[in-house]
């Protein structure tokens, strides 16, 4: 299986995932600083700064595109809940 | 009775071409469940007349909006609304909205960018589309000779809240911020009873967990010539408003002070001893570093709420529990659901304690600091009856490691997720 790597910036813990994991659940795992609420992509709770390797997520939803925009989300923001990885090195940082 | 500013069907004059046309809710006991409201509250909204037309500011709740459409039509007609603005979404200002751009067919309706999207769960957006503009810091609304201005003023309680300025007359719509639940029909700070506990248990109870926003939107606030502050609910406040926001300025500043050091909480409740000499061993792991202000607690010997002041002013909080029933102990519950109350957010959290055969307490504390949306980059640690010299050395280390987080100083750690539990 295609592997990634995902640094949280606000804990300096660099992990090895699968690809096809989202973002919450490893930051879940190791205990960074992105928080959640509905899990669901609606409450933008989860909105996370990728500082790099943005090109390395699955492309938004429309619905996730609308939530962010809803929410004003700067550029290379994602929600941490849908984002889905897929390669490559990847870094992040709550928002 | 009480003298009162308030007749049935009747606006109230607050400023030249603003009316009070809110309704009096004196018999609510508890607000939002959480709330209790020892004499009610009120629901304030406001008509603001311009000599192009005239704006509602807020609404009421659905079932006094009857008595809201009554004061209403005693100030303006419907046909001359043509600016709506709700300061905030929640229920008790929302609750005649759908109504009200019914009636006024001609008005627009101004909310902030962050409510947008949450108009949804009040009505079919298809209905009202057209007729809604969001709005941010400096977007104004024009009425003719006077303008309505937007201060973006978000989580004063919810994301969507703002307040609005009506710089002709010095009046501040403020929403619940700087409000209270306190219901008296003299309607006035100088003219109503006594109300200094419901500002401050309000403040406390909505506001505080907010109060880095409060600072933000107090920053916006104090520049202006403040003549008025009509808020969303409780006395208006139109005799010396900025002592209120001076208040408020007091209430959301740090309330320690001589803590330049990070510090660092550890809480315990042992039952033998054995998670009490791991706190022992997890204080002194985090000594060790240096820099950090470190103290520990026996949750048993207080209270919550000074333990709740602490932790609001502190950077990282680990608690200590045994298991018992296959759980964390109920002081220890009663202490994390305290923790609503403050802004915990970012902070760092850990878990550690003893048990004697399943010892879920540690990953139970440990979910919840998560949800609490701390950070918990230190895996807890969990001893079987009495710790062992490696479990005491384990929990020095989650002392150490969670002080070296504190600090910036953590060892850049390279994990795979499938070692991750
Ligand atoms: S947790 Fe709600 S949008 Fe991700
Ligand atoms: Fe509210
Ligand atoms: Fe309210």
């Amino acid at each position: 299986m295609p592997k990634a790597t995902v640094t949280f910036e606000d804990i300096g813990v660099t992990v090895t995932v699968p690809a096809g994991t989202r973002l919450i659940e490893i930051s879940e795992k190791v205990g960074a600083g992105i928080t959640y609420g509905c899990r669901e992509g609606e409450c933008c709770t989860c909105l996370t700064r990728i500082v790099s390797g943005h090109e390395h997520l699955a492309a938004p939803s429309i619905l996730e595109d609308q939530v962010l925009k809803d929410n004003l989300a700067p550029r290379h923001h994602r929600l941490a809940c849908q984002a889905q990885v897929l390669g490559g090195n990847i870094v992040v940082k709550p928002a | 009775m009480l003298p009162s500013a308030v007749r049935p069907d009747c606006a109230v004059a607050v400023a030249s071409g603003v009316h009070w046309i809110g309704a009096l809710d004196p018999d609510l006991r508890s607000f939002d469940i959480i709330l209790r409201t020892a004499n009610g509250t009120s629901y304030n909204a406001y008509a603001v007349r311009g000599s192009a037309g005239v704006a509602i500011i807020d609404t009421v709740k659905a079932s006094y909006a009857e008595s809201f459409f009554r004061r209403l039509e005693s100030v303006a007609g419907y046909d001359e609304i043509t600016t709506i603005v709700l300061n905030h979404l929640e229920p008790d200002h929302s609750g005649a909205l759908p109504e009200l751009l019914r009636r006024a067919p001609a008005a627009t309706l101004y909310v902030s960018h962050q409510a947008r999207p949450m108009l949804k769960g009040l009505f079919d957006p298809a209905e009202f589309e057209h007729r809604i503009v969001a709005v941010g810091t400096g977007d104004t609304a024009d009425l003719g000779d006077r303008q309505l201005e937007f201060i973006n003023t978000p989580y004063l309680h919810w994301p969507d809240t703002q307040c609005t300025w009506l710089a002709a007359t010095g009046t501040l719509f403020s929403g619940d911020f700087l409000g209270c639940h306190y219901c008296d029909p003299r309607l006035f700070n100088d003219a109503v009873g006594d109300f200094r506990f419901s500002f401050e248990y309000y403040y406390a109870h909505i506001m505080r967990p907010f109060r880095a926003h409060v600072r933000e939107a107090l920053d916006l606030i104090e520049p202006l010539p403040l003549r008025t502050i009509a808020p969303g609910h409780g006395p208006i406040l139109r005799d010396d408003p900025r002592d209120y926001v001076r208040r408020y300025r007091a209430l959301s500043a740090p309330s320690l002070h001589g803590a330049d050091s990070k510090t660092l909480l550890v809480f315990y409740i042992s039952a033998y001893g054995a998670t009490r000499r791991m706190a022992e061993a997890v204080a002194a792991g985090a000594e060790q570093v240096g820099d950090v202000r470190v103290s520990l607690y026996d949750i048993e010997g207080s209270e919550p709420q000074p333990f709740v002041d602490l932790i609001e002013e502190a950077d990282a909080l680990l608690f200590g529990s045994p298991t018992i029933n296959g759980d964390a102990v109920k002081p220890v519950w009663d202490l994390l659901s305290s923790l609503t109350m403050v802004d915990v957010k970012g902070k760092l959290g850990a878990a550690f304690g003893s048990y004697g055969w399943s010892g879920e307490a540690v990953p139970m504390i440990e979910d919840r600091l998560r949800r609490l949306k701390l950070r918990v980059p230190v895996a807890g640690v969990k001893a079987r009856l009495e710790p062992t010299g490696d479990e005491f050395a384990a929990c020095r280390e989650l002392g150490r490691q969670t002080a070296l987080h504190l600090l910036g100083r953590a060892e850049h750690r390279v994990v795979d997720m499938a070692s991750l539990t």
